[in-house]
């Protein structure tokens, strides 16, 4: 087997500060830049909620929010974060959760759990953008979460109920369907 | 406070509250010790209760000893300690459910510990779909023995006799006088039960008292929400991959190319100056790599260059010639012991031979379904502390106690200094990799003496997880000419040779490739269908065949979601269609008549109960009784209905599915689902009903997408590109699940509660394909019903 990239002598590499805002907190670390944001979040500040799953961008574990954008966090290099990062944790304030939180107890969506990070995030994401989506805009806006207990169907049932709770907590936006 | 909200978020956590449970009220007094219910408990009580980290030995928890299973606090709060574990399916809530009513303890003022092995009995994890049909029992037996003891504790001090007191809620109560009353916690907390329970092995463990009559049951049957969600949901619960210790470091495997690969040589200048670096660890073919953080090993495992040789054979044929290669295979021999349990020896009704001589007509067939993987959601981790020379390994595998034994006997230390601890984690459904994991990150602990975690890579996991069989069926139906099957023949060949254990020492992969081989390899197992149809010559046999290689190879094969169910139901229930199809009759009313033409039933009533959840599937589904298939439509969509039944152990499933089948593409999305399901008393119909619906898509998951690919000497299969798994745009738009459970047996009041976590998968996989046939006319064989393999088969047929 080849070995990658590899020269004799090689330099260390080089550690950079680097400032992360992270669930309204600021943080400042020495890493290596090019570390995806996934370890930094979770090794050093002791994240729990996005999780590895594939390491590839591929299941949507790892997912955090990035102005507004669920983003795969396992494949994002630490320092190519400019903007504020909200994970799992960072969805409820002052101890109320996020109505689409409240809508995965209501509906029981998960089993074991494991990919509801990557779930609950891009359907946040989703309807933080389009408060009011079609079946089909569920579906295509999910399709990058992946859940091998097939917890899919409740997730669905559960965004549907967080779009509805949603719009029932503020009437004036419920008007308006997206396309 | 209710322990509800004390549900401890990290196991360590659990432990200590585990601890103090006993010791806070002794205030860590020595107290002579006694051997009657209501005794102190001694501070040697407590510190030999586990739960501390390097506190060994740890002594197995006694399962004949009441109170190695519930504690009462002061607070008149309890804490159950089960020795099963919940991947997800809720079984932990139904537990807690079941022991507060024999308790008679409101449900908010119970905790669940689960399956670590120093504090919990050993109920041997989960699996088989055996939490609630059979480890649920000793849990109820032992809470209505606690109440029992209470009781007569109540009754000693208020002067009553047992059966003048009235019990609700943890509070004893005189029944003439309601002034007179003493709670759960003031008889006993602080002290032990001291009762020796009877019984000789856990799943009979009894007391004196009788369990409740289901009836009598408050919360058992129940849509109680599940305990574990919310922490889930919030992101604060301690998973196992989020356990840290200090000093703990990163490792990463190094695996082997392709299958059976002998490591030459190892270059580790081509890693010894990265950031972080600390070890490259090897033994025989075992190779992997030690760094201070988790990025650092990732690349470190990746830049480690590594030369290996390739075996003088190949070690399998590749996936497209896999049918070929079993066809041919000669089999291996059958076990001389226990051969019907690997359902190996041919069982015969009537006289096949002759009614298929006399025969109308004679229908044959034949069809493939390849190896599939496990594939979890995470890859495979573990992490494993060697502090005081002993070892805890934190995992989220399902048998943690299996594991306890196995890697101390890996690593040759007494089975007391090593502790499993289990945490939640991604579920896995079977004998996966999560145990390779373990078996690693504690050799490796051991080692270099410092905690590790090692975590399998995404490609690691999906190339080498353990793997369901490859099965090839071959079926053989004889038709009268009155269209009824008259003689069936079915012989089903697996390809599961050296099938690997639980935890066994001598199988994990990490084992294997530092050179280990059992004697003789696991013979392996076939299976054949489950159903009860009266066919009155029937001849069903089955063997097993091995790849040319069987160690070190990723084509391992291991137990996966109801172990070599769907293969064999697969061929069985297509089969049954074909024949159905063959007389131009609607394959419900085919089924029916063979299932109404028996008059007798088995213990389980498994034949009337089939009836009933296939009629139940139908009059959900409305099913219009017509053959198949059905008059082809013209429009690039084609829509068809297929059905198709079988059980798992006492557990009923009929299943229904629509599918639209699209003539340009060859993709195949089942619109519509009905799950028609009985296992008897539902402990928590909500939780039941979502297992069942989340069990029914692994199998269309299964049916649809799941193979595992190869060449001739590794599996390509490697990512969720290479290894397709249904995703969200492949739901149904629509799925019912009809929870039929009821009891066609009028002399048994008390319904029991059977299986549910696997048997919704076994059916799926025929359904799909009859109903493809159903909107196609074309018979598909051989699953996965890919968009390719689909297309492919339409263009041959003309369609």
């Amino acid at each position: 087997m080849e070995a990658v990239g590899l020269s004799s002598g090689r330099k260390r590499s080089t550690v950079s500060r680097i400032e992360l805002k992270v669930n309204g907190r600021s943080h400042t670390l020495d890493v290596e830049p090019s570390t995806p944001l996934l370890y930094i979040l979770r090794n050093d500040l002791d994240l729990r909620g996005p999780r590895f799953g594939c390491g590839l961008g591929q299941c949507g574990a790892c997912k955090v929010i990035i102005d507004g954008t669920a983003v795969f966090s396992c494949i994002t290099p630490v320092s190519s974060v400019k903007g504020e990062i909200t994970t799992l944790e960072g969805l409820s304030s002052n101890g109320r959760l996020d109505p689409v939180q409240q809508a995965w107890i209501d509906e029981q969506a998960p089993q074991c759990g494991f990919c509801q990070n990557g779930q609950i995030l891009t359907a946040k994401a989703l309807l933080d953008k389009n408060p009011h989506p079609t079946d089909a805009q569920i579906r295509e806006a999910m399709n990058g979460t992946l859940c091998r207990c097939m917890s899919y169907f409740r997730v669905q049932s559960a965004i549907k109920r967080a779009a509805k709770a949603m719009a029932e907590a503020s009437p004036a936006a419920g008007k308006k369907v997206v396309a | 406070m209710s322990p509800s909200s004390k549900i401890p978020k990290r196991i360590e956590d659990a432990l200590i509250m585990h601890r103090r449970g006993f010791l806070k009220s002794t205030g860590l007094l020595a107290v002579s010790f006694s051997t009657f219910a209501g005794a102190p408990i001694t501070e040697a009580d407590a510190q030999s209760s586990g739960g501390a980290q390097g506190a060994g030995p740890y002594h197995d928890p006694d399962y004949h000893q009441l109170d190695s299973w519930i504690v009462v606090h002061e607070d008149n709060t309890a804490t159950f300690y089960v020795g099963t574990t919940d991947p997800g399916q809720g079984t932990g809530t139904c537990f807690r459910q079941l022991m507060s009513d024999e308790l008679d303890i409101a449900f908010d003022k119970t905790a669940l510990i689960m399956g670590s092995t120093d504090i919990t009995v050993d109920q041997v994890g989960s699996g088989g779909s055996r939490a609630l049909e059979t480890n649920s029992w000793p849990m109820r037996r032992v809470a209505a023995e606690a109440r029992l003891v209470l009781l007569e504790m109540a009754s000693a001090r208020l002067g009553v006799s047992v059966d003048r007191l009235a019990v609700s809620d943890a509070v004893i109560t005189v029944k003439a006088d309601g002034s007179k009353r003493v709670t759960y916690g003031e008889l006993i907390a602080g002290k032990k039960f001291n009762v020796t329970l009877t019984g000789n092995n856990i799943n009979r463990i009894s007391g004196q008292a009788k369990t409740k009559s289901n009836p009598e049951l408050k919360y058992a049957g129940q849509s109680i929400q599940r305990e574990d969600i919310p922490a889930k949901v919030d992101g604060s619960l301690e998973w196992a991959v989020d356990v840290k210790l200090p000093g703990m470091v990163h490792a990463r495997n190094v695996k082997p190319p392709f299958a059976c690969a002998k490591l030459t040589g190892i270059d580790e200048s081509t890693v010894k100056s990265l950031p972080g670096f600390i070890k490259v660890l090897s033994k025989g073919n075992y190779v992997a790599v030690v760094c201070e953080r988790e990025e650092q090993a990732i690349r470190a495992a990746r830049q480690l260059k590594t030369t290996w040789e390739k075996p003088s054979i190949s070690p399998f044929p590749s996936s497209e010639d896999l049918f070929h290669y079993m066809r041919a295979a000669t089999p291996t021999p059958r076990p001389t012991s226990e051969s019907r349990r690997h359902g190996r020896e041919p069982v015969v009704v009537g006289n096949p031979d002759a009614a298929f001589s006399g025969a109308a007509k004679i229908i044959e067939a034949e069809y493939e379904i390849p190896f599939q993987g496990h594939t979890a959601i995470a890859g495979a981790e573990a992490l494993a502390d060697p502090s005081n020379g002993e070892m805890t390994v934190y995992t989220y595998d399902m048998k943690s106690y299996s594991m306890r034994r196995g890697i101390a006997d890996f690593l040759g230390m007494p089975h007391d200094r090593v502790r499993v601890v289990w945490m939640m984690g991604s579920q896995c459904y079977g004998r996966s990799a999560a145990e390779d994991a373990a078996f690693e990150a504690a050799w490796i602990a051991r080692q270099i003496g410092r905690p590790v975690r090692m975590q399998w890579m995404r490609d690691e996991e999906t190339a080498w997880d353990t793997k369901g069989p490859a099965f090839l069926v071959k079926t053989r139906g004889a038709l009268d000419s009155d269209g009824n099957l008259v003689a069936y023949d079915f012989h089903a060949r697996s390809c599961d040779y050296n099938h690997v254990g639980y935890n066994e020492p001598d199988t994990v992969l990490i084992a294997q490739l530092m050179g280990s081989r059992k004697a003789r390899p696991a013979p392996g197992s076939t299976s054949m269908p489950s159903d009860m149809y009266a066919i009155p010559n029937r001849k069903m046999d089955g063997d097993v065949v091995g790849l040319p290689i069987v160690w070190e190879t990723p084509l391992r094969t291991g137990n996966l979601r109801d172990p070599n169910g769907p293969q064999p139901t697969f061929a069985a229930e297509s089969f049954i269609d074909e024949l159905a199809a063959a007389v131009k009759s609607d394959p419900l009313a085919f089924r029916m008549k063979m299932l109404e033409a028996g008059k007798s039933d088995d213990s389980a009533f498994r034949r009337a109960r089939s009836i009933a959840v296939l009629k139940a599937a139908a009059e959900t589904y409305g099913w219009d009784s017509r053959p198949s298939p059905k008059p082809r439509g013209n429009g690039s969509i084609l829509t068809g209905r297929g059905i198709a039944y079988s059980f798992r152990g006492r557990t009923v499933v009929a299943q229904i599915a629509e599918v639209e089948v699209n003539r340009q593409t060859g993709h195949v999305w089942a619109k519509r689902l009905v799950c028609a399901h009985d296992c008897g008393f539902m402990v928590n119909p909500g939780g039941l009903r979502h297992t069942i619906e989340c069990c029914t898509l692994h199998g269309l998951s299964r049916a649809i997408h799941e193979e595992v690919q190869f060449d001739n000497e590794k599996v390509t299969s490697r990512d969720w590109f290479s290894s397709p798994t249904l995703r969200h745009t492949d739901v149904p738009e629509r799925i019912d699940i009809v929870l039929v459970n009821g009891d066609p047996n009028p002399d048994r009041p008390d319904l029991p509660p059977y299986g549910a976590g696997e048997p919704a998968l076994k059916p799926m996989l025929a359904a799909i394909g009859n109903a493809i046939y159903d909107a196609t006319g074309v018979r598909i064989r051989r699953i996965p019903f890919r968009d390719d393999r689909v297309l492919a088969a339409l263009k041959t047929a003309g369609v």
